[in-house]
């Protein structure tokens, strides 16, 4: 056969991980709650399916959003017909006008910055073949995404170095921790063209304060390589304090802005992965410039553009959305956590994301990355949750979990809960603490603004809020 | 603290320094030109018309109604708004099943229901862009290369070569047959690239043709898959234009050469496909790969997470292409617009003594320009399109931009505009080619016969004769009258 290339053949996409080993186990077996219910639960998959009602409604209401109803089909050729690499002005004026209301308006973005991209995925493609050569490398702080090691490195022949981040100060990035990583690659000759920062974070679900990202800033300044921002979840940030963006910091301070870029999409704010909205917004014009060219390989059906566009203009239903969003990620990750927390289980302080950073460490018969396997295949085989091991996101320390909870409906998660419950029952017993102490020192810790507090006191004590199956329920009367 | 700027593009890739992009080249200025002042029938007149730009526009009255008759096909109305929340969340790389399954059946119609296309082989890109793009990651390694028949759209500079760090080999194409790929040809291309020490991967052919808008004999077609078989090498077929056949002979697609030729190696065997210019969709992004090699395929599907097509398009698109009513009228209908326009367009040119390619396909015909060039040159050519371009106003392709080997070829799109349109447009030309052949003609005719009798291409006589036979010109022009 004639040979094909060497990253057809190669294993730059990333599928041998162990990151999608429990998709499969998931596809073979299923979860459903009539059909299915012994099947894996996915709590593996980063989706946001809170809002959908929300979405619908609006759109019963705005039927000119598509262009295929009566009112919005006049519209059908000349969107059909549209390829222009720029996009529909309208569409790229709306996602503009999204990005500062999801930074509380403190930035501006303008629209002429907007370059399409085939979702994140293509987005940070993109950026890599726009800002290095093969070869040469980014740093990553761990834990990542696992999806980076191909989007960032399959096609393009670009390296990762990891910027190990560790549970000590709640894997926050140090400037130490980056000069460190950048020395060594330089020791081996290793060329390092930027950083790349996910703020949210996934897998922590935290973000970065002020402070954080000036010294970030400061530091690519300082070895004149290029920042990288990936902030598709900045609209999942349910708690107080407020996101800061690195667009907000570099108003204040001394910078230069040709190392800047942003990488946008939807698919996890508003939850619509399958449209394949993504964007690179870069503060170079050549960036810019090149990037637009590139959007050819990976433009938003102009279908998209055009309901995407109607959309995000309409600031009442975007402010309401954006509210009702963070309000129910709040309450989900709320009663998710407590519920985690009354059977001994738990995870890293987050106030962003669709996932908790759960932490099982106690649970590990050795630290070691193996002992993590065998617990995650236990998880996924006898406790029938795909959840995804530390270590595909490269962590460094064996014993952490993501697990997502914004993708599936309340029954479906007290299920999962349950579950996770009697495993820890059987298993682990003396983990699991009486139930009232914990109750108390777990209000203590969390830090709330007094609003949100009080919500949370009545959510965490009202019996409504749990469906009238759930076991916890049944045990506490 | 001070912040050295050091030079700009030392801090970017050489990907987004070079111009490997290819807009520099003239197929964008005449967009420029457009751009800057487009024709339009009442407000502006005097603008310059489109026909640079290979769009179908002539079905969507079609498309529009079907639409309205189905309401479900969409997830924002009352009918369909229950599958949104299901088809905004899917991301799957294997596409929606019902999209694969209507795209794979559409595609056994085109080619005249003589194959049955598989639709777990329909692996989606972010339009033909992207599925050229994406093929070219599979089979080729930066430094590889391709051939490809010229003249070729130009496109394929970038598709083929920006990102993926391959290399162009052109397969020479001549007017004096027609532009036919000759097996010469691909044999002349291949050892050209051996002398260059180039690693040749395969070929890869437009069928039917940008911008000749032909489509490949069939004795054309199994020279091609013996050649590739013999040399080992990949044959990747866009058939974009497949629908767009309007005259005979039929549509033949490579998957239907293979069925009968046992000697070939499907491995080889590679299909780049997209509704763009069938459908006149261009702005939804359908592109589609479709590999007979099972690794090509698994990995091509790989990479579309990198141009995946909006699920709501897809969603849209299933329902569409499912309904064998539809797909039937339209395949008929688009035909038969097709085949009327293209008339009218060539019918008009012939009687001012321009001559187009015989074809039978696509949105444009490749426009024979040469006895009105100054001079026989490139440098002939893009003079004549300047003028064209700024004074006649209308925006078309000169073959330079194509890579064609011969100047004095423009490629004219007809398909992208209304009646009305179409009649000024031919209106400027007609007025454009009288005017310039009194001009010539004002000359002695001892100076213009010597001149072309230093043609510094192989076909001078060909040339002559054809200009100087009476019956290629048409009663009226100035050229008969001046001999009668």
């Amino acid at each position: 056969m004639a040979a094909i290339s060497k990253i057809a053949t190669g294993n730059g996409h990333g599928e041998n991980s162990a990151y999608f080993d429990g998709w499969k186990a998931y596809e073979i077996n299923p979860f459903h709650p009539t059909d299915r219910p012994d099947g894996v639960i996915q709590m593996g998959l980063a989706e946001n399916q809170l809002c959908f009602d929300f979405i619908e409604k609006w759109l019963m209401e705005h039927p000119e959003a598509s262009i295929c109803t009566a009112e919005g089909v006049s519209k059908f050729k000349e969107t059909a017909l549209f390829q222009d690499y720029h996009g529909i002005p309208e569409f790229r004026q709306a996602v503009a006008k999204f990005m500062g209301k999801v930074r509380g308006d403190r930035v501006k973005f303008d629209p002429d910055r907007i370059v399409m991209s085939g979702g994140a995925t293509g987005a940070h493609e993109m950026v890599a073949f726009c800002l290095a050569d093969p070869g040469e490398a980014f740093l990553v702080p761990t834990p990542y995404y696992p999806g980076f090691d191909r989007d960032l490195r399959w096609r393009t022949g670009v390296e990762l170095v990891p910027v190990v981040c560790d549970s000590a100060n709640d894997f926050k990035i140090t400037i130490d921790s980056l000069q460190s990583a950048y020395h060594k690659a330089q020791e081996a000759n290793i060329k390092i063209k930027g950083l790349l920062i996910t703020n949210p974070s996934n897998p922590l679900g935290t973000f970065m304060d002020k402070d954080t990202l000036k010294n970030i800033i400061n530091f690519v300044n300082e070895k004149n390589i290029h920042l990288i921002g990936d902030e598709i979840y900045a609209a999942t940030v349910f708690m107080e304090p407020e996101f800061v963006s690195i667009s907000e910091v570099i108003e204040e301070v001394e910078c230069n802005r040709d190392l800047i870029h942003i990488v946008y999409s939807l698919s996890k704010d508003m939850g619509f992965p399958g449209f394949r909205v993504g964007i690179v917004y870069s503060y170079n014009d050549t960036v810019t410039s090149c990037a637009r060219k590139m959007s050819s390989f990976g433009l938003v059906s102009s279908q998209t553009q055009h309901l995407i566009a109607t959309m995000l203009s309409n600031d009442e239903f975007i402010d309401n959305f954006v509210a009702e969003s963070r309000e129910r990620l709040f309450k989900r990750h709320k009663y998710f956590t407590w519920t985690l927390s009354q059977i001994g289980i738990c995870s890293l302080k987050s106030n962003a994301g669709l996932f908790i950073w759960m932490d099982l460490r106690k649970l590990l018969k050795e630290k070691t990355f193996e002992a993590e396997m065998d617990l995650w295949r236990v998880i996924i085989d006898e406790v029938k949750l795909n959840v995804s091991p530390g270590s595909s996101f490269h962590c460094h320390e064996p014993g952490w979990f993501r697990v997502c909870f914004a993708n599936m409906d309340n029954y479906t998660m007290e299920i999962a809960l349950s579950r996770i419950r009697n495993f820890m029952v059987k298993n682990n017993e003396t983990m699991v603490p009486p139930r009232n102490k914990l109750l108390r020192r777990t209000s203590l810790k969390l830090s709330l603004s007094r609003s949100l507090s009080r919500k949370m006191d009545d959510f965490i004590m009202s019996p409504s809020i749990m469906s009238p199956q759930s076991p916890l329920v049944q045990a506490r009367t | 603290m001070e912040f050295k700027r050091k030079n700009k593009t030392q801090l970017l890739s050489k990907i987004a320094t070079n111009d490997r992009h290819g807009e520099n080249s003239p197929y964008f200025d005449g967009w420029k030109a457009y751009d800057n002042n487009p024709f339009h029938p009442t407000q502006n007149p005097n603008g310059v018309i489109q026909m640079g730009l290979a769009e179908n526009k002539l079905c969507f009255d079609l498309i529009k109604k079907w639409i309205m008759e189905n309401p479900d096909a969409s997830i924002c109305t009352a009918e369909g708004v229950d599958k949104f929340k299901d088809v905004a969340i899917f991301q799957d790389y294997h596409g929606l099943k019902e999209f694969r399954e209507a795209i794979a059946k559409f595609m056994g119609r085109v080619g005249g229901n003589k194959v049955t296309f598989d639709a777990n082989r329909i692996v989606m890109s972010s339009g033909a862009t992207g599925a050229n793009e994406t093929i070219m990651f599979c089979l080729a390694d930066p430094g590889d290369a391709f051939l490809l028949p010229s003249p070729y759209y130009p496109g394929f500079a970038r598709d083929l070569r920006w990102r993926t760090g391959l290399e162009i080999v052109p397969v020479d194409c001549k007017s004096s047959n027609n532009f036919r790929i000759t097996r010469a040809a691909m044999e002349d291309a291949y050892e050209k690239a051996q002398k260059w020490n180039l690693n040749v991967k395969g070929i890869i052919i437009a069928n039917p043709s940008n911008p000749l808008g032909t489509t490949l004999d069939i004795e054309t077609m199994r020279s091609l898959v013996a050649f590739v078989n013999e040399k080992n090498i990949h044959l990747v077929c866009d058939e974009i234009y497949a629908a767009t056949v309007f005259d005979s002979p039929r549509f033949v697609s490579v998957a239907e050469v293979i069925q009968d030729m046992d000697c070939c190696n499907r491995d080889l065997i590679h299909i780049v496909y997209s509704l763009s210019k069938d459908m006149g969709i261009p702005g939804f992004r359908v592109g589609i790969v479709y590999s007979f090699n099972d690794d090509v395929m698994l990995c091509a599907r790989k990479m579309s997470s990198f141009g995946l097509v909006s699920s709501q398009t897809q969603y849209l698109l299933a329902s569409m292409l499912s309904d064998d009513g539809f797909v039937g009228n339209f395949l008929r209908e688009s035909s038969k617009r097709l085949a009327k326009r293209h008339y009218v367009f060539t019918k008009g040119l012939e009687q001012v003594g321009i001559s187009c390619l015989t074809s039978n396909a696509g949105l444009f015909f490749w426009m024979d320009m040469r006895q009105l060039l100054k001079e026989q040159s490139f440098k002939g050519e893009i003079e004549l399109w300047r003028v064209i371009l700024n004074e006649v106003k209308l925006n078309v392709s000169p073959s330079s931009s194509f890579q064609c080997s011969e100047p004095g070829w423009f490629r004219v799109c007809f398909a992208n505009m209304d009646d009305k349109t179409v009649e000024v447009a031919l209106n400027r030309i007609r007025a454009f080619v009288l005017d310039r052949e009194n001009q010539e003609s004002n000359r002695s005719k001892r100076c213009w016969r010597k001149k072309h009798l230093r043609l510094s291409f192989s076909s001078t006589r060909l040339y002559d004769e054809t200009i100087m036979s009476p019956c290629m010109i048409s009663p009226h022009s100035p050229l008969v009258r001046a001999k009668t």
